[in-house]
């Protein structure tokens, strides 16, 4: 049975709790191991090959392959390990913030640089309710 | 005697790291930030420490789930710079003052405050941005540097009011050690930020400003702030300002504000900076 948490009510946002970080740990230890040179090269070369060196689930495979940010954080994974994925691929955090949040990243970038996303109207799922 | 004579407190966003690596300091998004730590790299100039013990918290560099302490003190002679993926930051060593950290560990620990000590550990931008930040690019960096770190990367952190109670005991610490040693105590990481999930992009700048107004003259207020509210308001990034407080516990209950700093956004966060006069 999963656990009800008082974060859960805040929409938009994944904690990276001691539950989720047991079911993301082979995810984020595969991020870990690209902070080597030669796992990174390796990756690159063969990506699904490179990925069965870790008991990870088939979903969090696919995620990864697929880039699918949300996904990998829904699987456990936590957004600082998935940084050395997506260096790995060249991106940036904004990059891949943007990409989280459907937006292109000149949009983002936009939105940072009048003030960022306010907190009134994201507070809670409620206030979500009606988006699509 | 050793002695705590000012603190400081700064964001540690890592791009703010790339851009001085990469020179991009004078460019128009970036000038604004930078302007606002001149004040501070001044004032620390003219009045440098010897010893900086400096709160931040490790990205997955030196600790990953393989573990995870709560609080780490870093008792080594020397810490190399971390590649986080693309490469360490050409930085200098960071060189530990391994006596002092030692009788803080030793100091600590008997005060009920169990943190891990580390002998061996790279640092990351956490710690290395804000050296920057207020040092620029030195050969080497001017002071000894006792790297505090705190987990906020797996939930739960520990709480605001924890922080500010291990501060105080730092502070103990600090006083019980017997060689003349001027002291700073950095607080980093914050303001609001989130950098994950629908609501990636999260920036609360009334609640960042009442922080930055409070910590000051009431940080006890602050230690009442729950994990929930920081969550809610400041983004799931924003809980790193909890270390803020184990910087402004290990200071006197009254402090004079020499600079207050607030500017968004670099990247995907609130930058805030505060230099406080502990003497």
């Amino acid at each position: 049975m999963e656990r009800q948490n008082d974060y859960d009510d805040i929409p938009g946002t994944t904690v990276f709790d001691a539950e989720r970080a047991r079911r993301g740990y082979h995810l984020n230890m595969f991020c870990m191991s690209l902070m080597k040179a030669e796992n990174r090269a390796a990756f690159k070369a063969d990506q699904a090959a490179f990925l069965q060196r870790f008991p990870m689930t088939p979903e969090q495979r696919e995620a990864v392959l697929q880039r699918d940010w949300n996904r990998m954080i829904e699987l456990g994974g936590n957004i600082y390990y998935l940084a050395k994925l997506f260096s790995t691929d060249g991106k940036s955090f904004q990059f891949t913030a943007a990409q989280m949040t459907g937006m292109s990243q000149e949009q983002y970038a936009q939105m940072m640089l009048a003030g960022g996303r306010s907190p009134d109207g994201n507070r809670s799922k409620s206030e979500w309710k009606d988006r699509g | 005697m050793a002695r705590i004579y000012a603190g400081l407190t700064t964001s540690h966003v890592p791009a703010i790291g790339a851009a001085i690596d990469l020179g991009k300091t004078a460019e128009p998004y970036w000038r604004p930030v930078f302007e606002g730590y001149e004040f501070s790299k001044h004032w620390v100039s003219q009045q440098p420490p010897d010893v900086i013990i400096l709160v931040y918290n490790d990205h997955a560099s030196a600790f990953s789930q393989e573990i995870i302490p709560t609080f780490a003190l870093g008792c080594a002679d020397r810490f190399e710079p971390a590649d986080e993926g693309w490469g360490p930051r050409p930085v200098p060593s960071v060189l530990g003052h391994a006596e002092l950290a030692a009788h803080i560990a030793q100091s600590v620990i008997l005060d009920e405050f169990d943190l891990t000590i580390v002998n061996k550990m790279e640092v990351d931008h956490g710690l290395t941005v804000p050296l920057s930040l207020v040092f620029g690019q030195p050969a080497e960096w001017p002071c000894r540097v006792i790297p505090l770190a705190v987990n906020v990367v797996q939930y739960p952190p520990p709480t605001g009011h924890r922080c500010f109670e291990f501060g105080r005991a730092i502070a103990r610490a600090v006083e019980s050690y017997p060689e003349d040693l001027r002291v700073m105590v950095w607080g980093t990481g914050g303001m609001s930020h989130q950098l994950q999930g629908q609501r990636a992009g999260l920036i609360n700048q009334k609640f960042d400003n009442h922080f930055l107004d409070t910590i000051g003259p009431d940080p006890v207020a602050l230690t009442r702030i729950s994990h929930l509210e920081y969550l809610r308001e400041s983004g799931s990034e924003g809980i790193e300002l909890v270390m803020w407080l184990i910087m402004r516990g290990a200071l006197h209950e009254h402090v004079r504000v020499l600079h207050r700093f607030y500017h968004v956004p670099a990247s995907n966060t609130a930058v805030g900076h505060l230099l406080l006069d502990n003497t």
